[in-house]
């Protein structure tokens, strides 16, 4: 399809400017300013809404197909939550404004839904305090990580290490690398799980802590992810809970009961705000009470008049992970979310997101390798391993599912199994969806046996075959100028 | 439950089905762990949470009129921006990991990268960073990447709320960072010129820089280059559309908040990071990149591309830990900046120009109201002086509907009296003339 740019007609406009109704009385030297005009494009309103109505049906989103995207958590995105995150008084707030004298009362009502969201999730983690300024859940890490650099400067502990499971998502090592830290593997046992055997022989007094998604990546839940934690403390190491998977378990269990000192939770996963293709997401963190003092601020507290203020005075925080208070417009989905659900929806999101993950697992296991049988939480992993001697790849069942009109699953992760497949169906779907979903891929392994060449020429539905991986990367055709 | 749509019998079929209870499918858990009473209040109706939410939203005073600026800004949304950035094919998908069926998101990433590089006259962009600030943090992490070098410089002119965070974020990296301070609020250049050497891998720099002062970076960047080291310019893009380009000073690095580009100020977020460098950097971008390829039977298409660089696949030697972005708020500039165009962009950033100088002479005709700094060309934003505490007048014009603009003390000494003002083109001449009025009357 066309770019905008190549769209352009000179002397065309999609707006209507408001007419200065001030002189122009502004001379700057031309040398301050550009040679040329922005090389924007020249369309019409109908143009430019034509234009990405049409790009939006060549897409795929949770409100048209099924998606079940191992570890992101693709549930249905409620409306409501979107109807009233937009209410003029949020939208059209100035973030400065708390900052102004007098203006904390002209915000009241944003700061009581920083507040109470810190409250809420309080609760459901079991942790002291949260910050709600972290804007995606990597971004959490970073954030969790610099709170134990904190700490561990504070106790005069010199620490270097911090470990990760082989089964980690790539933002862990990441982000303990950017925070200045060395990365140790742990590695998985026979089961899936971390080999505690392992771990005990790499912990020292240079570990500063763990970073741990429980259940894992594979959907699996550690029964002895406790004992994990104590082994961690046993240093004066961290344990920190990656909460991207916390949709296994909402309602459940705590990770602060368990043992961890720092979570961060994804909001766009387990609290159904919307994925937008990429972000904007929000990754709020909640530590334990030894490390609230190391908090980024601002934060908001309550006054005993009940009115809310933000509170700056933490002489040990770790200082400004970002400009204001996070991304408070997906806070306030998220917080709508929680209130929707109440305790009794929030458990029963675990209890379903769990029968269904379980469901598809039992269904499929005649068809395609399960490294792993024993029962999953909100996730399944497959290997395509016995569909490579057919000469077909998980890349071909994935596009295979396209014309089934499916989101493939998450693929080749966790890196700990080959070919693997890693199918979150998420609570929000029906029966009848999974039920047709298995189906889909049941077809698919039969097609794989008797018609490989039919997995290998997909996808044929959509507007665009597959795509040259290696010319993109070769040739950078990044931007059009 | 409307968003659980599995019934009971369902359920019991699918759990008869696979031959397990639901006490089966959590066995793993330790009853010792198990959450004993979950205080979390009963859920509420659709109904009840809008009554909810208008009572918050009525607790926010959106009636103020807005001169509070500071990098953040109250400029115009036409109606089609959310009528685009709202359709679910949009916002209701992930990152485009299935290039087939995510040519939506792919091509207007592609579309938003090209905007940036064609606003900033730069090379190549990212497909967004978190917000302005995390923008420049990645940016100086990306320069000493590349020149391998562990000093910068800052200028105490860039964003005060950036250098904060900036500073969090190197507390434990072994990162010598120096701030250098403004002269009558430009930068010192022969003091900035002098201290750059054979160690500093960057310059961040910021145009119009915190006071809104405009400022041509040309000879910093040759200086730069002269040494080994890197511009990181920041910039607020509507004033490109007439303002002369990072791109045309040299600048290596470009980053800056987008919101402006038709994102509502939402209390601080979500916002847009951007981020544009180089042809020759590329490679060195943190953070997703869409690139143009094409498919097996020769059409054109687009694909996530050069994730070598990325945690996902480099894992702890990536160029960044990003995963998520901002694509939506991406989405949202794009959009806004294809209805305003070429001719639009420069009216907006005109208009804003043209209300910021009657706003200062309006409020510099005021007895005993100054400017700050004298003979500098400013763009939309101008910094006073007041005969009293700054923080005081803004609170007691608070009262009288406006937020005047933002008191300096809280960041630079010796500005107790010193107050930033921001005009855009939503302000009008009666506002502003009312405003002046209200000013006089308080001080």
């Amino acid at each position: 399809m066309k770019l905008i740019y190549d769209k352009s007609q000179p002397g065309r406009t999609g707006v209507n400017v408001s007419p200065s109704d001030v002189p122009t009385s502004i001379h700057l030297k031309d040398e301050l300013l550009r040679s040329d005009d922005a090389k924007l494009p020249e369309l019409s309103e109908l143009d430019v809404v034509r234009h990405f109505t049409e790009l939006a049906r060549m897409n795929f989103g949770v409100d048209t197909n099924f998606y079940p995207l191992g570890s992101c958590t693709m549930k249905y995105n409620p409306k409501v939550t979107e109807r009233v995150a937009a209410y003029p008084g949020f939208a059209h707030l100035h973030p400065l404004l708390p900052q102004l004298r007098l203006g904390g009362i002209l915000t009241q009502g944003a700061l009581e839904v920083l507040y109470e969201m810190d409250m809420l999730l309080r609760e459901i983690a079991g942790m002291a305090e949260f910050t709600m300024q972290p804007m995606a859940g990597a971004h959490g890490e970073l954030t969790g990580v610099m709170m134990m650099a904190a700490y561990h400067r504070d106790k005069g502990n010199e620490k270097k290490t911090i470990l990760v499971p082989d089964s980690a998502h790539g933002t862990n090592p990441a982000s303990a690398a950017i925070a200045g830290y060395t990365v140790s593997v742990v590695p998985s046992d026979d089961n899936g799980l971390m080999d505690i055997n392992a771990l005990k022989e790499m912990v020292n007094d240079e570990v500063a802590g763990l970073m741990l998604t429980s259940p894992n990546t594979l959907g699996l839940f550690n029964p002895h992810v406790k004992e994990i934690c104590d082994i961690i403390h046993s240093v004066d190491g961290l344990a920190y809970y990656d909460g991207a998977n916390l949709n296994a378990i909402i309602g459940k269990v705590r990770p602060g009961d368990i043992g961890f000192d720092i979570v961060h939770f994804n909001l766009h996963k387990t609290f159904a705000t919307p994925h937008g293709g990429g972000g904007p997401g929000a990754g709020p963190v909640g530590v334990c009470e030894k490390l609230v003092d190391y908090l980024p601020v601002s934060i908001v507290v309550k006054r005993d008049d009940g009115t809310y203020a933000l509170e700056y005075d933490r002489p040990k925080t770790i200082g400004y992970i970002a400009p204001f208070y996070g991304n408070f417009g997906i806070i306030l989905r998220a917080y709508a979310y929680i209130l929707t659900l109440g305790k009794v929806g929030l458990q029963r999101v675990s209890d379903n997101a769990v029968l269904n993950a379980n469901y598809i697992k039992e269904k499929l296991k005649n068809y395609y390798d399960l490294p792993f049988p024993q029962v999953c939480k909100h996730e399944c992993v497959f290997s395509a391993a016995r569909q490579n001697k057919f000469g077909v790849h998980g890349l071909d069942i994935a596009k295979g599912l396209i014309d089934e009109g499916y989101h493939p699953p998450t693929m080749y992760f966790p890196l700990t199994v080959k070919e693997a497949m890693m199918i979150e169906p998420t609570e929000t779907e029906s029966k009848e969806t999974i039920d047709a979903f298995i189906e889909a891929m049941i077809k698919i392994a039969k097609l794989a046996e008797t018609e490989p060449e039919k997995l290998l020429a997909a996808p044929i539905t959509t507007p665009i075959g597959r795509l040259d991986e290696t010319k993109a990367a070769k040739q950078v055709d990044i931007a059009s100028l | 439950m409307p968003y659980i749509a599995n019934t009971d019998q369902q359920r019991q079929k699918m759990l008869a089905d696979i031959g397990l209870t639901m006490d089966d499918l959590f066995a793993d858990i330790p009853d010792d762990l198990r959450i004993k009473d979950l205080k979390i209040p009963n859920g509420l109706s659709e109904q009840q949470l809008r009554s909810r939410f208008s009572a918050l939203s009525g607790k926010n005073a959106i009636d103020l009129t807005l001169f509070l600026g500071g990098g953040f800004y109250d400029h115009f949304i036409p109606a089609a921006v959310s009528a685009i950035t709202s359709r679910s094919e949009f916002y209701t998908a992930y990152t485009p990991y299935q290039p087939e069926l995510s040519q939506g998101t792919l091509q207007a990433i592609y579309e938003y990268q090209s905007l940036i590089c064609r606003l900033t006259n730069m090379e190549a962009s990212n497909a967004s960073m978190y917000d302005g600030g995390t923008a420049m943090y990645e940016a100086m992490m990306m320069a000493l990447r590349i020149t391998r070098r562990n000093k910068v410089i800052i200028g105490d002119s860039v964003n005060p709320i950036y250098r904060v965070m900036i500073h969090s974020y190197t507390r434990n990296l072994s990162i010598d960072l120096v701030e250098t301070k403004n002269d009558n609020g430009s930068i010192n250049r022969q003091s900035l010129i002098d201290s750059i050497d054979n160690d500093t891998g960057a310059v961040i720099l910021q145009n119009p820089n915190f006071f809104g002062i405009i400022d041509d970076y040309t000879d910093i960047a040759e200086a730069c280059h002269a040494k080994g080291a890197l511009l990181i310019m920041s910039a607020y893009p509507i004033s490109l559309g007439i303002l002369k380009t990072p791109g045309e000073m040299g600048a290596d690095i470009v980053t800056g908040e987008g919101q402006s580009l038709g994102l509502p100020m939402s209390f601080g977020g979500p916002y847009l990071g951007f981020m544009a460098t180089r042809k020759k950097y590329a490679r060195k971008l943190p953070g997703r990149i869409a690139g143009r390829t094409t498919d097996t039977t020769g059409k054109d298409g687009f694909v996530l591309t050069l994730q070598a660089r990325e945690q996902h696949i480099r894992r702890d030697k990536a160029t960044s830990n990003i995963c998520s972005n901002e694509a939506l708020c991406a989405l949202n500039a794009l959009v806004y900046s294809s209805l305003l165009g070429k001719q639009g962009l420069k009216e907006v950033a005109q208009l804003c120009a043209d209300k910021a100088c009657f706003a200062y002479e309006k409020l510099t005709a005021i007895p005993s109201v100054y400017p700050r700094f004298h003979a500098k060309p400013f763009y939309n934003e101008f910094v006073l002086d007041l005969p009293c505490d700054a923080a005081d007048v803004v609170g007691r014009l608070i009262e009288k509907g406006y937020a005047a603009g933002f008191p300096l003390s809280r960041y630079y000494d010796g500005m107790e009296n010193s107050m930033l003002i921001a005009v855009t083109e939503k302000r009008t001449k009666q506002e502003i003339s009312m405003l002046a009025e209200a000013l006089e009357a308080v001080l």
